[in-house]
């Protein structure tokens, strides 16, 4: 504040009112944020504890816990991942090692990243629908199980696979990020010393950027973890008395899961507790994974700036 | 994190391979191999995005021909009774979304309203408050003030919709209720301030960026000319950002209309076209998401709802685009960071 001019009481006043408004435009998104956390832990945490994160929903979802949905959440993601961070990462590689970046295809390539981000979750559930579901996998039945009910139907590998689609854009901006972090020097020695663009990319770009490709997978598995439009016709059930063993089989997931107490329960006081808990659990794993991707990603951008200069 | 063992290795690696001729031929081999898994792996983004279209374009599309096959009877979904409103022998015609009846009505009207309106509220709860924010952080915080603001936003744009849907239903609903006196819990005003909180972040992301893209040199000349902090803020940043901050906005627009969780949950989903906020609502995409489940493979009203699938798509497409193309200009209008 030590620019204003002295001698212009009124412009003085209107400046601290308008600093003031912006101040108090942020001090609300802050309480809301509060808000919300304060309200999910002071009613969650009571409910908390092993047996509510291992055993099984009881007594019509008034009793008992959320582990068959951490499981189906950590199967989900897992599946997913093991799909999207080669395609991601491969992608991010094409466009910022091999591309010139005025070229017709990097520009569609760039043009359909960003605009498959904006793509609404429950059109890609629509398209896991119509597509996975019923195309691929209503073509696998036809084809090799001569029409019996097999993979054409709802499953953890469909609703893995929409949301490898739907977190596709988060790993290739932050690998991306990474790749450009590395600096050209390092590229051109590794050239200079005879090496060709696929053992420098292996070896010299590919583990400098280990960290930012960890920060890429690790946002992408927070993503998926808390999407429910995507899953609700792709492969998510509302309760299921055994564990997903199979590729094929349905799960249950954690976000689902807070979906179908909040809106199907018959008497929601009697599921309150369990609901808040379940909650907690959600958002404290979301949290977790992107402190750490923030974490690692701090750490590498720390790391490699003295180089760039 | 030093490059000097990996430089080493490939030394290694470059000197061996000079010494054996057909090492070389198989090194030249796998380069290109790998440029085409690379490209190949980069057509999968373009190849997601046609697929989107077509796919959900591809069950929807019967309802075009639909209209002209005979013998179909009462299953004809017509345009015209998509767009129109439900014509009745002894009342005034109306607009009605009705599924399931006797005589499925599929006036798409209420639902477009209701969208419309949730996204209204959405965007003049989240527009104001994001846009104040960025310029807080931007422009006049102290290093702490932005050191709480900005792990803020990376927090709530870190929430999950159902946690925030679950949110507005649970306490949002019954604070607006006891505040405003209104009969019904669930409404567009209670789903849009849920759906605000979902596009803050998106909002602030974009205008906080489009502000520290203005050059360094626009306000340092204000300053000269002596202008005061929050004049040069006004005056000068704020005009030249006001294109990104425009694109943000349009970019939560985008987000809101496609969000579901959040309106699934809080907004009643009562397919009404009425003015007041305080109604319960029914949006497309809460639409989509609370029928599918219980349609027949095939049928008309699985047909429409792919339907409502495709402009969610083709308008969301749109206003991102725009939105992006927006941000591009303006940052080389700006000449990029200063």
């Amino acid at each position: 504040m030590s620019s204003r001019l002295p001698g212009r009481p009124s412009a003085a006043w209107k400046g601290s009112a308008f600093v003031a408004l912006c101040g108090a435009a942020a001090a609300i998104i802050v309480a809301m944020l509060a808000i919300i956390l304060a309200d999910v832990v002071r009613n969650g945490w009571a409910g908390l504890g092993w047996e509510f994160l291992v055993s099984a929903p009881s007594e019509g979802m008034r009793g008992g816990g959320v582990g068959p949905a951490i499981f189906g959440t950590f199967a989900l993601v897992l599946l997913m991942t093991i799909a999207v961070v080669p395609v991601g990462v491969l992608t991010a590689v094409y466009l910022f090692e091999y591309a010139r970046p005025d070229s017709a295809f990097a520009r569609a390539v760039n043009l359909a990243v960003s605009n498959l981000a904006g793509v609404p979750s429950i059109v890609f559930g629509l398209f896991g629908l119509g597509f996975f579901v019923r195309f691929v996998g209503g073509g696998i039945d036809r084809v090799f199980h001569a029409g019996e009910l097999a993979w054409g139907k709802p499953s953890i590998l469909w609703a893995a696979l929409t949301l490898a689609l739907l977190t596709l854009p988060v790993v290739i901006v932050t690998t991306g990020e990474a790749l450009r972090a590395v600096p050209v020097a390092a590229r051109e020695a590794s050239f200079a010393l005879g090496a060709t663009k696929w053992q420098t990319i292996s070896r010299v770009v590919l583990p400098q950027s280990l960290a930012g490709i960890l920060t890429g997978a690790i946002l992408a598995v927070s993503r998926g973890a808390g999407e429910v439009a995507p899953i609700m016709f792709t492969g998510a059930a509302y309760f299921l008395p055994k564990l997903p063993t199979r590729l094929t089989d349905q799960f249950m997931e954690l976000g689902y899961h807070v979906y179908v107490l909040s809106t199907q329960s018959p008497d929601i006081e009697a599921t309150k507790p369990i609901l808040y808990s379940t909650v907690l659990v959600l958002l404290f794993l979301t949290f977790l994974l992107n402190a750490t991707a923030i974490a690692i990603r701090a750490r590498f951008r720390a790391a490699l700036r003295p180089q760039d200069a | 994190m030093s490059s000097s063992p990996a430089g080493r290795r490939t030394a290694t690696t470059a000197v061996a391979s000079a010494a054996s001729e057909s090492r070389r031929r198989a090194a030249r081999r796998a380069e290109r191999l790998f440029g085409a898994v690379v490209r190949t792996a980069a057509f999968a983004a373009i190849l997601a995005i046609v697929l989107i279209f077509v796919f959900v374009g591809r069950e929807a599309l019967p309802l075009l021909r639909q209209g002209q096959a005979p013998g179909h009877g009462e299953e004809i979904v017509s345009w015209a009774s998509l767009a129109g409103p439900t014509t009745y022998p002894d009342r005034p015609p109306r607009y009605v979304w009705q599924p399931v009846s006797a005589v499925p009505k599929y006036n798409l009207l209420p639902l477009v309203v209701g969208t419309l309106k949730t996204t209204l509220v959405a965007i003049l709860f989240a527009g104001p408050l994001a846009v104040l924010a960025a310029i807080l952080t931007s422009e006049f915080a102290p290093r702490w003030v932005s050191q709480v603001v900005k792990p803020t936003i990376e927090l709530l744009a870190g929430i999950p919709s159902v946690v925030l849907g679950f949110f507005a239903l649970m306490v949002l609903a019954t604070w607006l209720q006891g505040l405003l006196g209104v009969r019904y819990r669930l409404n567009a005003l209670t789903a849009g301030i849920g759906l605000g909180l979902a596009v803050i972040p998106i909002i602030y992301t974009v205008a906080e960026d489009a502000l520290a893209a203005v050059p360094r040199s626009y306000r340092e000349a204000s300053y000269a000319l002596g202008a005061s902090r929050w004049e040069t803020a006004v005056r000068i940043v704020v005009p030249a950002a006001l294109p990104g901050i425009f694109a943000g906005v349009a970019l939560g627009f985008g987000r809101a209309v496609g969000e579901t969780m959040i309106v699934l949950m809080a907004s009643g989903n009562a397919a009404l076209a009425t003015w007041p906020l305080t109604d319960s609502v029914r949006t497309l995409s809460a639409t989509i998401a609370a029928e599918l489940g219980e349609v027949v493979f095939g049928g008309p009203h699985y047909r429409v709802l792919f339907l409502l699938g495709v402009l969610l798509f083709v308008f969301t497409f749109a206003v991102n685009l725009a939105g992006e193309l927006t941000v591009r200009r303006l940052r080389e209008r700006l000449g990029g960071r200063a």
